[in-house]
């Protein structure tokens, strides 16, 4: 993140040498794009923060773990879709559940759901896309990533 | 009418947010544990990602839209670019830092530059299959076999869910919004 941040000063710089006015009409562009989506950003955060309350590491845990088979991989592509953690967190929080005994593929389907799948973010995705598109992406990407993750389990139990 | 719509939309926005709000000063001033959480680590680290990644990814997106012509981008990443294009557009998925939502500026940015919406779709499907920043990190945590084949395994997949999606996009005539 830190490399974005001085990317982005450095290319601001290099851009406002060569154009002030362009750099300008860009920032400016860009800020206000920032501002209109606001609103629907901090609802999205909001509602975000109070699902992640109650998806403790405990809980998962608990559901990935002991229901092996199908179960786990329903409740990994569920709570993978609805929750939106920040890499940081989700590998390390991965990294704890494989080491408990919940199975690779069980958090391959967790992990894609987790980054493809955004149902609270819908909302966000909807005013670039439409409702229409970003619930059509979402599908798709929920059964993507459950194929991926049945491909995984294949691939864990015959190699 | 599509005015009001948009207002509408933001009704619900703010809704949320007074609620929020008066449930947090209500947390902090009864000392509600569960409530305290939430807002603190919760919601605050959250709005630390926001309020640093998204400014600076959409000062870029709107430096990119006063730097570079509509004519580059389409020869590269436009409908006639081919395997080329989808190669270029995961590489820009993959350089990307940043949650899911910081990518939809920049589908935007990349629609309205002219990019097909095939290539969209599958720069938003790269950007969220791996980043290169993040990789280290997977790596390090469940090891470098789960991360190659997740990610080997994933790139197929959502390359096809992207053609389906992008087809589907065009055929209706739908257009990726100025929000």
């Amino acid at each position: 993140m830190i490399l974005v941040i001085i990317l982005t000063i450095i290319l601001t710089a290099i851009s406002f040498i060569f154009d002030k006015q362009k750099t300008l009409k860009g920032i400016k562009k860009g800020i206000m794009m920032f501002v209109k989506i606001l609103p629907t950003l901090l609802s999205v955060i909001i509602l975000v923060s109070i699902v992640l309350y109650f998806t403790t590491d405990e809980f998962l845990i608990k559901y990935l773990g002991e229901k092996a088979g199908i179960g786990a991989y329903v409740f990994a592509a569920i709570t993978g879709a609805v929750s939106i953690i920040p890499g940081f967190i989700s590998y390390p929080l991965a990294g704890i559940l494989v080491q408990t005994g919940v199975s690779y593929s069980v958090i391959s389907v967790f992990i894609t759901t987790l980054k493809m799948v955004g149902v609270l973010t819908i909302p966000l995705e909807a005013k670039f896309f439409g409702y229409k598109i970003a619930i059509l992406r979402n599908s798709l990407a929920f059964l993507g990533a459950i194929l991926v993750g049945s491909i995984m389990a294949l691939i864990y139990t015959y190699f | 009418m599509k005015k009001q719509k948009k207002q509408k939309s933001h009704k619900f926005d703010f809704t949320v947010i007074i609620i929020f709000t008066i449930f947090a000063l209500y947390s902090f001033i009864a000392d509600y544990a569960p409530g305290i959480d939430i807002v603190q680590n919760n919601f605050w680290s959250f709005l630390k990602e926001m309020i640093f990644a998204l400014p600076i990814m959409f000062i870029l997106v709107g430096l990119f839209d006063v730097w570079v012509s509509k004519e580059k981008v389409q020869k590269h990443i436009g409908e006639a670019s081919g395997i080329k294009g989808i190669l270029l557009v995961l590489l820009l998925g993959f350089m990307q830092a940043g949650p899911l939502y910081a990518a939809f500026p920049v589908a935007y940015i990349l629609w309205k530059k002219g990019t097909s919406p095939i290539n969209i779709f599958i720069y938003l499907s790269s950007t969220s299959i791996a980043k290169i920043p993040m990789l280290t990190f997977e790596i390090g945590f469940l090891g470098l076999d789960f991360s190659l084949l997740r990610i080997l395994i994933s790139i197929p997949i959502f390359i096809i869910i992207s053609i389906i999606i992008g087809k589907y996009f065009d055929r209706h005539g739908y257009k990726i919004k100025d929000i």
